[in-house]
């Protein structure tokens, strides 16, 4: 049997708290006992509470957030911190997560969104750079001058899960501008 | 390299020496070479230039992340900016692209009708959109500081074009990734059967203007922009 993934929780809301315990409850993960607050020594206490993905409510993190965030991937490099967003959180800071999970997310799509952060993560540790068939979607929406939005709205994700299969298939392919994607699928024989 | 910037006394060969790339950037500012023995000081005050100018673009072009300290960077001269800018614009177009184009067309012709037309395809649209930006700056951006300086009013448009100044940094990013874009697409998905030293001038002509083209964003961005808004937020006479 797999072993369950370990996650924490860090969010003031007890409703959205709950809310999130709930949609996970019956899934392969393993609940740590959440946090309302992010404590000054997350990144030691990582060791003990051993998670593989941190939900985690960005307003939260005290200043300079980018530089925590870097201890805490340091503390833990096989984590995947996960951005939980309810408002608006300035795109520099919210790049520095491995992805983006919006409230507003549909329900039975949240585990699924994420077990792919857990697997995409692991992907990239093993150096696997094929893209997946949802990147490849998306790669294709791209390529044809689609915006993050109007993918969004074709595939039926949210406009954060465009933007990390974005930032996957940059990082599998090496590749960034519209126009170089355009490139790469045509070399791949997936548009003329 | 050395970790410290320049200063007027360092030795202009030393300078070229910890920084090579610095050699295509002296034409630009009409500096020729044989200095013999001569400072950044005694070299500028032989060929006109205003030194603490010509520090700011050589410790920019040779220190990761440098920027000069505001009370420095407010007690430059930086008129020659805009000149340099220009004269760089007319080196990435009548020597570097036509460098690259050169190399990339003898690879495309080697490497198949479907990739070849790829890649001449990329590299045209690339140059297209290369020459529209500078024009945009031309005649949007730098005439800006010249009416600023003569102190003429400010029209409606000038401060519109500031606001549009703030988009300029997604176009420079997109035109630096386009760049490294094709070094991957060259190295990873060309036939290795292109003659290989075309492939290798290219690679080294793409990452050359690469860099080249990131501090000239850098220029841009973090001193004229803010050169030019202080500029004109200053109280006019």
């Amino acid at each position: 049997m797999k072993p369950k993934t370990n996650l924490l929780i860090i969010e003031p809301s007890d409703i959205i708290r709950a809310g999130i315990e709930a949609l996970l409850r019956d899934d392969q993960f393993a609940l740590l006992a959440p946090l309302r607050d992010y404590p000054s020594d997350l990144p030691q206490r990582l060791a003990r509470l051993q998670p593989d993905i941190i939900l985690l409510n960005p307003t939260l993190i005290p200043s300079p957030a980018r530089m925590q965030l870097a201890a805490l991937t340091q503390a833990r490099p096989s984590m995947a911190v996960v951005a939980l967003v309810y408002q608006y959180i300035e795109p520099q800071l919210l790049e520095a997560f491995r992805t983006v999970l919006d409230i507003r997310e549909q329900g039975s799509h949240v585990p699924q969104r994420l077990r792919e952060c857990c697997q995409s993560h692991n992907e990239t540790a093993d150096e696997n750079y094929e893209l997946s068939d949802r990147e490849t979607e998306v790669l294709l929406l791209v390529a044809q001058g689609c915006s993050s939005k109007e993918i969004a709205d074709r595939l039926h994700i949210s406009i954060h899960t465009v933007n990390t299969h974005r930032k996957n298939i940059t990082h599998k392919t090496g590749i960034k501008s519209v126009a170089g994607l355009a490139v790469y699928a045509m070399l791949h024989n997936l548009i003329n | 390299m050395q970790h410290q910037p320049f200063t007027t006394h360092t030795k202009m060969a030393d300078i070229v020496t910890a920084n090579h790339s610095l050699l295509l950037v002296m034409p630009r500012l009409g500096i020729r070479l044989g200095f013999g023995e001569q400072s950044v000081k005694e070299v500028c005050d032989r060929y006109n230039l205003d030194v603490d100018f010509v520090l700011l673009i050589f410790n920019v072009y040779s220190f990761e992340g440098y920027l000069p300290a505001p009370d420095t960077l407010a007690s430059t001269n930086l008129k020659p900016l805009v000149p340099y800018l220009q004269s760089s614009h007319h080196y990435y177009l009548s020597e570097r692209l036509p460098h690259i184009k050169r190399h990339l067309l003898n690879v495309a012709a080697r490497a198949g009708d479907r990739y070849g037309a790829i890649l001449r395809q990329f590299f045209a649209d690339y140059e297209h959109e290369v020459r529209d930006h500078f024009t945009f700056e031309e005649q949007h951006i730098f005439p800006l500081l010249n009416n600023t300086s003569a102190n003429q009013p400010i029209s409606q448009s000038s401060s519109r074009v500031i606001k549009k100044s703030s988009h300029l940094s997604h176009n420079h990013s997109d035109l630096v990734d386009r760049l490294s874009d094709l070094t991957s697409i060259v190295l990873k998905y060309i036939p290795a059967d292109s003659l290989t030293e075309e492939l290798n001038e290219l690679v080294f002509g793409i990452m050359q203007l690469s860099s080249d083209l990131e501090k000239h964003a850098l220029l841009e961005e973090k001193i004229l922009i803010p050169y030019i808004g202080q500029i004109l937020n200053q109280p006019l006479p």
